[in-house]
């Protein structure tokens, strides 16, 4: 078991043909991804990568049964496929892309609402990967190993050191899912949250956050009634100055809100365990389950 | 990115939002011009720069003669203001507005902004304006009134008429509210804002709304497609050091420490500085490197962080993703060869190839410390640097 994808989940590249979609792809592939086709408006029915390449996400759909789709089109046609994706009926979207525009994602937003049999990941994430099974994305995959723990963060490179931890102590991943940077998400904490809680391979539960906006009180407060596994917790951005946008357009503390101290706290009171160091998550995780 | 308040309310004035009459001078001769199109010397002198506090810091003030216009206007221009919200060197001020004066019979807040809890716009008023509103919120939340703007209807005129009522409005206000709340709606979904705040709103001397004052926060994502917002970038308020970094894609934040970072990647970037504190330094920036950490980036990263007199150390962190370590460490090695640096450079490399890289920064003849963990690279350069 493992959550949203496995070697089943049937994946199509949106941007397929483009630099980013076919290194990828390639990627992909390599690692042993079951990628059925690509979508390239206006190349439909030509080859890339020896899959076939299709005008329309609805057509990739029908003639290969995809269920799951990648996005690396550029920030301002993001919404768009977006929107197409979820037309077509594909039921886990991710979507790479940084800098899309936030009023773009509050009409994604509003359209996923009426549409709840697709999940959206990112924008601005590295994606999604089931250890030696799938995966969507930019995540080195040799730094993975099948295993219990499952890994949920708002960044990507600070999820590649929390992937790594585990793999060191030997405690591997079921899942990793990287959320994004964004401030308006597609996919939250508690979403993933609550799939781990679900998934019986997933024995412990890891969340990186960082500053800006509530998603991690709000997970905080859903951990603290609804989830029976240990969670690990580390946030990142105790040193970020206020009102400064720390890279990532979600990464703000305005207002005084959203800061990694009040942030620790609620996941403190919740029974979360933390951990202050970003070197730390996989001692913690280890010694939680051993304990 | 941000506006200016002249900027801002320009944008107001084309969306039917009310302003007062006024222009904006970068020079002192433009201010007769000003006086004999207003035929009046009753103005409100205002520096134009991006920060809050503008009026405690001595930013506006009321004049009521040509003279003393002239004075304030040539006071203000070419000089830094110092406010609770800027540094202790302030922003410049190349730009006052002058505005004719308003009698003031109530201060009120208004804003809008993208509520990333409910995904919605959310338009937000107080009977307290002109202050902090933070304070307000914290103190009196009663005082604060709400409306969520659905994205599909848009602000509905029950809506706006709710937040009138609630400020206790006459039905004039009610009618001249609701216009602004629309326009207020319409501009910020046309021109992809982020945040829209006026503080104050207030009631004028014969009862009208006004917008005293105006900020507006664009979304820098939607930049692409608004060329005309585009335009009204000022890079004097913005930080040479930034802008520079900026141009080369790369996301910097000067802070107050003397360890430099260079990270690839938002999140880890932080994290870095984080642990930086926790053992006991103190770091002097945030950067963010980007996906690739090519030689030119990794030397133009290398120069802005050495730009920054502070700086006694350097750590660089990069997780190695999907490029290959090795080759990251050749850019960092060509990189430190441009580049003189005389302070303790301690590197980092993880992923893919990382004993061939480390092997290669070790050998470079270079004065890099190489580190293979998280927590050791961050000991070794509080270390060298001295803790705070």
């Amino acid at each position: 078991m493992s959550v949203l994808v496995d070697k089943t989940t049937r994946v199509i590249c949106q941007g397929f043909t483009g630099k980013q979609g076919t290194f990828h792809s390639e990627q992909a592939i390599a690692y042993g991804t079951n990628m059925v086709a690509g979508v390239t408006p206006g190349k439909g029915g030509t080859t890339h990568l020896n899959l076939p390449v299709y005008n329309t996400v609805k057509e990739a759909v029908n003639e290969q049964q995809a269920n799951a789709s990648v996005i690396y089109v550029p920030a301002a046609f993001c919404m768009d496929s977006i929107i197409e994706a979820i037309d077509a009926g594909i039921e886990v979207i991710v979507c790479i892309t940084e800098g899309i525009p936030t009023l773009d994602m509050l009409r994604v937003k509003y359209y996923l609402e009426t549409h709840d049999n697709t999940i959206l990941i990112g924008p601005n994430c590295p994606g999604i990967i089931t250890p030696s099974e799938c995966k969507i994305g930019i995540m080195p995959g040799e730094i993975h190993q099948e295993g219990k723990v499952g890994i949920v963060s708002r960044s990507g490179t600070l999820t590649y050191e929390a992937v790594k931890q585990t793999t060191d102590c030997g405690l591997g991943q079921s899942t990793c899912i990287g959320i994004g940077g964004d401030p308006i998400p597609g996919m939250n904490f508690v979403d993933a949250i609550k799939l781990f809680e679900q998934d019986p391979k997933t024995e412990a539960i890891v969340m990186v956050g960082e500053i800006g906006g509530s998603a991690e009180e709000e997970a905080a407060e859903f951990i603290k009634n609804k989830i029976t596994k240990p969670v690990i917790a580390y946030i990142a951005g105790v040193t970020a100055p206020p009102g400064k946008r720390m890279g990532h357009a979600g990464a703000i503390i305005s207002g005084g809100k959203g800061t990694a101290e009040d942030k620790f706290a609620a996941l403190e009171e919740a029974g979360v365990i933390t951990v202050k160091s970003p070197a730390d998550i996989g001692k913690a995780v280890l010694e939680t389950l051993n304990s | 990115m941000n506006l200016h308040e002249y900027q801002a309310k320009k944008i107001f004035a084309d969306y039917g939002l009310p302003v007062p009459n006024g222009m904006v001078v970068v020079n002192s001769d433009e201010v007769i011009k000003v006086i004999s199109k207003y035929k009046t010397c009753d103005f409100v002198v205002k520096a134009q720069v991006h920060a809050g506090g503008r009026g405690k810091a001595g930013g506006v003030k009321l004049v009521s003669s040509e003279d003393e216009v002239i004075d304030t206007v040539n006071a203000f221009l070419g000089q830094y203001l110092v406010t609770v919200q800027t540094d202790a060197k302030g922003q410049p001020i190349n730009q006052v507005l002058l505005e004719e004066k308003c009698k003031i019979n109530q201060e009120l807040y208004l804003s809008a902004v993208v509520d990333r809890a409910s995904k919605r716009i959310v338009v937000m008023v107080s009977t307290e304006g002109g202050v902090d509103i933070e304070e307000v919120a914290k103190n009196t939340p009663d005082k604060i009134f709400k409306i969520y703007v659905d994205p599909l209807l848009g602000v509905m005129p029950n809506q706006s008429r709710e937040l009138g009522f609630s400020l206790g409005f006459t039905n004039v206000q009610i009618k001249q509210f609701s216009k602004i709340i629309m326009g207020l709606i319409k501009m910020f979904n046309e021109k992809d804002l982020y945040l829209v705040e006026v503080n104050p709103l207030v009631i004028d001397g014969d009862d009208n709304l006004l917008c005293l004052d105006g900020k507006i926060n664009v979304d820098d994502n939607a930049l692409y497609r608004q060329p005309d917002i585009k335009k009204l970038r000022d890079k004097s308020q913005e930080d040479d050091r930034v802008n520079n970094a900026h141009d080369w894609e790369l996301n910097y934040i000067p802070l107050n420490g003397n360890i430099g970072c260079m990270v690839n990647g938002a999140g880890l970037a932080m994290a870095t500085m984080d642990i930086i504190k926790l053992y006991g330094g103190d770091p002097a920036n945030f950067l963010d490197v980007g996906g690739s950490a090519t030689k030119e980036r990794v030397t133009e990263a290398l120069k802005i962080i050495l730009s920054d007199d502070k700086v006694a150390g350097i750590l660089v962190n990069i997780f190695g993703g999907i490029v290959r370590c090795d080759l990251i460490a050749d850019g960092i090695i060509g990189a430190v060869q441009e580049v003189s640096i005389n302070v303790p450079l301690v590197v980092r490399l993880e992923g893919n190839n990382a004993e061939l890289a480390a092997e290669k920064l070790n050998n470079a003849d270079l004065n890099i410390i190489s580190a293979n963990s998280l927590q050791q690279a961050a000991k070794t350069i509080v270390d060298k640097v001295g803790k705070v």
